[in-house]
């Protein structure tokens, strides 16, 4: 079906995107580990652990911000709800690396000490088999995966949409956070888990370890991103933007639009798990505050910021976001929420194209 | 909050003043000596018979006595027992003046079990009182009351008491320390009485009972009276339930009430909602100072300064939001979510910038505090009460204002037909802004309202802001009875599933229900159907 | 793929090729009648917008559909595509067909394609795309995600973009069309699905007199290879592709023949002329 395979490339990018995703990709996969790890300390040129855990971090959430990017500013659909995927994600992945720690925990137990702080004598049925990597990648694929696709079938099928799939995504990342703050449900309730020591056996905060990490994120993310640019240049993509403008239509060419819009959307669920179990490992820490309407939302903004309906677009804006996050959190924390503010209204005003819309418009006229 | 002691010291005092008063009026008998001394000088058991007889009589100067004793004031000098205050002492038994102070005096010690006793004894000491209020509240101190000597007071209080709701106490304490008598016939009377008696403490009683009693008979006639008091407490729990239910649905409907004309009928979605209601609140914060500073005579009044005050601030700054914000983004939901959204995080920072970000305090006026018993353990709060009748009022308010005003038929003139409304005249760009207001100064009366119940704080919207989404997607766009029934029916499902799962789970439970229902009726429950309503 | 083929003569067997998507057994046109409605109802909230309608469409018929505003026009459509269920009555496709049991996807899928009032293209696209998303393929998800153009499909569309005159804007993004291009590219897309049964809402507003004129060629040299639904306003146009005509009124057929016949009809001058 495919031409040779070089034919397949082209169709992706043309020979500048090839360009500057290589090169890109050489800075991750080179330049970066070499100025961490073999570049000494005290160098100007040395990348500090803070540098790769912050840009592994930003990875993560570009890859979200993909996904996120592929039903909404594809296929139209706002999701309010993409934080609870990337933390049951999260979550599956910490089930592993909190049985990771083994007796090391305050406790000495072979339980992790929330467990025996609650008085449990065993592990509940959802860990079963929870001290297997592979199981971990399973669960962080497939939990976000199936709830997608079961809360999208019956949402999809009764046609609902707009401004009402937003909020009843937003009403369900709301629940399960209540949820994942009770104590009974087994993951940790408020603190959720943190204090990580191992993965695969490894210790989790060496600098050797931090950087396969931080390479996997990257190798994960520009996979992310080609699979994506495949996606939206196939046939499949114009379905999608089409059902985005005019799903009436779609539906009358004799497109099951049901089909297309559960697909994308598991998928857009499945990436956010996997950019969750990524991100648990790098950052140490997964709690329920991942699940809270105003993360999930700002999923949304980081998209419209660096430009929706464009797939670098939304790398870009998760990176200008969370990059201006970091500064301001720590340079002027009392101003962070009015900068964050300031961009939902602006962007949305000005900017409906975002970033790239505004370069790719100073740049070329269509 | 002030603690237990101080109240405690409260009302030793008054007991003592009141005391004094009727000494000083009624002079001479002395008080029984032999019962004085087992008090000051006997030991355990002795002293609680000490008190009990004491009181038996009912006489006032034995409170002036146990008042001396619970603050430390009774003294012995030899086999005489003083009350010393300061450098005056006068005999207790005789209430002579002793003119020099004998020398050699010792403290009578005051343990826990006879303070208790002593904190009884006062109370029961009070129900001779003239006063109406004094009996009620010494009847409802002696109410858990244990200790045994009280009964006869308690009787002759019975005896002479002509107030319904002193007398059921009273029944009801005498019956429960009958309880202890060795008489089977007078435990039996007992357990009966505790059967009409529908409150918690009677079921504790007869529990307690069940435990320790070994007749057999008074052991079954304690069943049957506990099964009558958990029958009569179960109507309690569910007339309160019923009430809560009504409270947290007209709260819902409050916050609910204002987003139903931005967002049922004008079609804005305004994430920036439950910051307006916030607001409010902090408008009402603002004029409770103010009326602290500057008139504090008048300081229950302000509630009713801060009703329009606070629909005026969401009003202002919601209008100034449809101006700048919200009118470019008409007809593009998605981006109006964002941008409220945005709104709704500048608005939070800015009032954490103004105020702080700790809560702050907003103290009910004084006839808002305490509350209606309307069942032995069924208390409404005022609060609440008047919470439920504002939300009515609201209701009343925008109802009439949208079908008996012009705003209002403009109002639904343009969400009909925006197009044809303009052109037969209506100013739809004034209408909106005017719309937009009137929903935001709604959700500032929801602040108004909330800050008396609950944290006021820069969170407060946040809380909110999906609970009313919820109310208007369940009651469906552009319906005002649709939000009505679905803020009472959600506050009613959060009760109950509360009283039986729990707080969160609730939650949970309506929030599941909520998506499991927009599944099966995406309009909400009074939706209109039409011919294409999109295409 | 290899299954789909491009040619145009589906009519021995229209769905075969999606069969296994869409099994209501063959489309059985074989008694003549493509559309077959019968005392179909619809009410809305007790507005009765289809009262007792009853309609036969005869295979490679082009039937106009005239009506007041209100007159149901655009819901007897809705009941057609599966948009909206009648409240009773019977609608077949064919002889064995029946559309109330289907949904809008599998009404399409099975030949029957339909143009709004208000002209719904795909304005992002250009107008390639909107003839390629169109086409006549396998639409499942599966199968669109490899899905290539092979040579007989882009001279598909490339025929079709002469039909409709817009082969110098194949590369435009359909959005910049004129109102009447929009028209001519839905009605391309409509072809483009090779669909038994064409419903078409008012074509010819908002076009040109030249436009009109085409598309009154058009449909004229389309009957016989498909059946069409015409529901229009413009009375010349009308007159000048109508064999037969039917007028529906308060949601119920109240004349139907030939134009002069139904001109000269009392109750539909009554009810074009006003009680």
């Amino acid at each position: 079906m495919s031409g040779p395979l070089g034919n397949a490339f082209t169709r992706l990018y043309g020979a500048r995107g090839w360009a500057v995703l290589t090169l890109c990709g050489m800075i991750l996969f080179v330049v970066f580990p070499l100025l961490n790890l073999a570049v000494p300390a005290g160098s100007a040129f040395h990348v500090s652990a803070y540098w790769v855990t912050l840009i592994g971090k930003i990875m993560c959430f570009a890859i979200v911000a993909v996904a996120m990017d592929l039903i909404w500013g594809y296929c139209g659909i706002l999701s309010l709800g993409h934080g609870l995927f990337f933390a049951l994600g999260g979550y599956g992945m910490g089930m592993y690396l909190m049985r990771q720690i083994g007796r090391d925990g305050q406790y000495r137990s072979d339980l992790p000490d929330f467990m025996v702080f609650l008085d449990w004598k065993q592990l509940p049925w959802h860990w079963w088999n929870s001290d297997s990597f592979a199981w971990a990648l399973f669960l962080a694929v497939a939990v976000p995966g199936v709830l997608a696709f079961v809360f999208g079938y019956f949402a999809f099928r009764s046609r609902i949409k707009g401004v009402y799939f937003s909020i009843i995504t937003q009403a369900l990342t709301f629940a399960a956070m209540l949820l994942f703050f009770r104590n009974e449900t087994g993951f940790g309730g408020n603190n959720g888990f943190t204090d990580f020591k191992r993965i695969l056996g490894y210790s989790i905060t060496t600098p050797e370890t931090r950087m396969v990490l931080f390479t996997v994120t990257a190798a994960v993310l520009i996979a992310t991103l080609l699979l994506g640019r495949y996606l939206v240049t196939s046939k499949f993509g114009r379905v999608l933007a089409a059902i985005r403008d005019a799903e009436q239509r779609v539906m009358f060419c004799g497109y099951n639009t049901l089909h297309y819009k559960l697909f994308v959307w598991t998928l857009s669920a499945v990436l956010c798990g996997i950019a969750g179990a990524l991100y648990v490992t790098q950052v140490g820490i997964i709690n329920p505050g991942e699940m809270s309407p105003a993360n999930s939302i700002e999923i949304a903004i980081w998209v419209a910021v660096g430009g929706r309906g464009t797939l670098v677009g939304a790398i870009v804006g998760a990176g200008v976001v969370n990059g201006a996050k970091s500064f301001f959190t720590q340079a002027f924390p009392e101003y962070w929420l009015y900068v964050l503010g300031m961009m939902f209204i602006l962007v949305t005003l000005f900017l409906p194209q975002g970033i790239v819309g505004l370069l790719n418009k100073s740049r070329t006229a269509r | 909050m002030r603690g237990k002691n101080s109240k405690i010291t409260k009302l030793v005092l008054a007991g003592a003043l009141f005391a004094c008063l009727i000494g000083v009026l009624r002079p001479a008998l002395a008080l029984d000596r032999a019962a004085m001394e087992k008090l000051a000088l006997g030991d355990g058991d002795e002293r609680l018979e000490g008190i009990a007889a004491l009181v038996a009589e009912g006489d006032p100067r034995a409170g002036a006595v146990l008042g001396a004793l619970a603050d430390g004031e009774m003294q012995t000098a030899s086999k005489r027992i003083l009350i010393v205050k300061g450098d005056d002492a006068t005999d207790a038994v005789t209430g002579e003046k002793i003119a020099p102070l004998p020398a050699e005096r010792e403290d009578v010690m005051v343990n826990n079990r006879l303070r208790g006793a002593v904190q009884d004894a006062l109370a029961a000491l009070k129900l001779v009182s003239p006063d109406r209020d004094i009996r009620f509240a010494a009847a409802k101190e002696l109410a858990g009351g244990t200790v045994a000597g009280m009964l006869p007071l308690v009787k002759k209080a019975l005896a002479k008491e002509r107030d319904a709701e002193i007398r059921e106490l009273l029944v009801h304490t005498a019956a429960s320390l009958e309880l202890k008598a060795d008489d089977i016939q007078t435990r039996l009377a007992a357990v009966r009485t505790l059967g009409l008696s529908g409150s918690g403490n009677a079921k504790r009683l007869l529990l307690s009972v069940l435990e320790s009693e070994t007749n057999d008979d008074v052991r079954v006639e304690a069943k049957q009276s506990l099964a009558q008091v958990n029958d009569r407490l179960a109507w309690g729990e569910r007339a309160g339930l019923l009430f809560a239910g009504i409270s947290l649905g007209s709260i819902l409907l409050l916050a609910a009430l204002g987003l139903a004309i931005t967002y049922g009928l004008m079609g804005v979605i305004n994430m920036a909602h439950g910051e307006l209601i916030m607001i409010g609140a902090y408008a009402t914060y603002v004029v409770q100072n103010l009326f602290k500073a500057h008139l504090p005579a008048a300081f229950d009044a302000y509630l009713l300064c801060a009703v329009p005050v606070a629909f005026a601030a969401s009003a202002l700054v919601g209008m100034v939001l449809e101006r700048s914000v919200i009118r470019w983004l008409y007809g593009r939901p998605l981006e109006t979510l964002l941008a409220t959204w945005g709104i709704s995080l500048v608005l939070i920072q800015a009032v954490r910038t103004l105020f702080g970000a700790q809560n702050v305090q907003v103290e009910n006026p004084a006839f808002m505090s305490g509350g209606v018993e309307i069942l032995a353990n069924v208390v409404l709060p005022w609060s609440r009460i008047v919470i439920v009748l504002f939300a009515g009022a609201v209701l009343a308010g925008v109802w009439l204002l949208l079908t008996r005003t012009r705003l209002g038929l403009f109002v639904r003139g343009v969400t009909q037909n925006r197009a044809m409304a303009s052109c037969v005249g209506v100013p739809t760009a004034r209408v909106d802004t005017l719309a937009f207001g009137l929903g935001s100064g709604i959700a500032g009366l929801a602040g108004c309202a909330l800050s008396q119940i609950g944290n006021v704080g820069p969170d407060l919207g946040q809380s909110y802001i999906v609970d009313s989404f919820m109310v208007v997607v369940l009651g469906g766009v552009g319906q005002l009875a649709g939000t009505v029934y679905a803020a009472l029916g959600l506050g009613f499902a959060n009760k109950l599933l509360e009283s039986w799962s729990g707080a969160v789970l609730a939650k949970i439970v309506v929030l599941v229900f909520i998506i499991i229902f927009i599944q099966k009726r995406p309009q909400g429950m009074f939706a209109l159907k039409g011919r294409s309503v999109e295409t | 793929m290899a299954a789909i083929t491009s040619t145009r003569d589906g009519e021995d067997d229209p769905i075969s090729s999606y069969s296994h998507v869409f099994t209501p057994g063959e489309l059985d046109a074989s008694h003549g009648v493509v559309l077959y409605l019968d005392n179909i109802s619809v009410s809305f909230d007790g507005f009765k917008a289809l009262n007792n309608l009853s309609l036969a469409i005869d295979d490679g018929e082009l039937r106009c559909v005239i009506g007041p505003n209100g007159a149901g026009k655009t819901t007897m459509m809705d009941v057609i595509t599966g948009k909206t269920r009648p409240d009773s009555g019977t609608a077949f496709f064919g002889q064995t067909i029946d559309l109330k049991q289907y949904s809008e996807v599998q009404i399409a899928q099975a030949g029957i394609g339909r143009k709004f009032q208000k002209p719904t293209i795909f304005e992002h696209h250009t107008v390639f795309e909107n003839l390629e998303l169109a086409m006549k393929a396998d639409k499942r998800v599966a199968k669109t995600l490899f899905a290539r153009l092979n040579s007989a499909q882009r001279d598909r569309i490339a025929e079709m973009l002469t039909l409709i005159r817009l082969t110098d804007s194949e590369r435009r993004i359909a959005g910049l069309l004129s109102h009447g291009q929009k028209q001519w590219l839905e009605i391309g897309m409509l072809l483009m699905q090779e669909p038994r049964l064409l419903l078409l809402d008012e074509p010819v507003a908002g076009m040109s007199d030249d436009e009109t004129e085409r598309t009154a060629e058009l449909f004229l040299t389309l009957a016989g290879k498909h059946s069409l639904v015409v529901v229009e306003h413009d009375m010349a146009f009308v007159e000048k592709i109508a064999r037969k005509v039917t007028v529906l009124h308060e949601g119920s057929v109240i004349a139907e023949g030939a134009m002069d016949e139904v001109q000269n009809d009392p109750r539909v001058i009554e009810v074009y002329l006003g009680r």
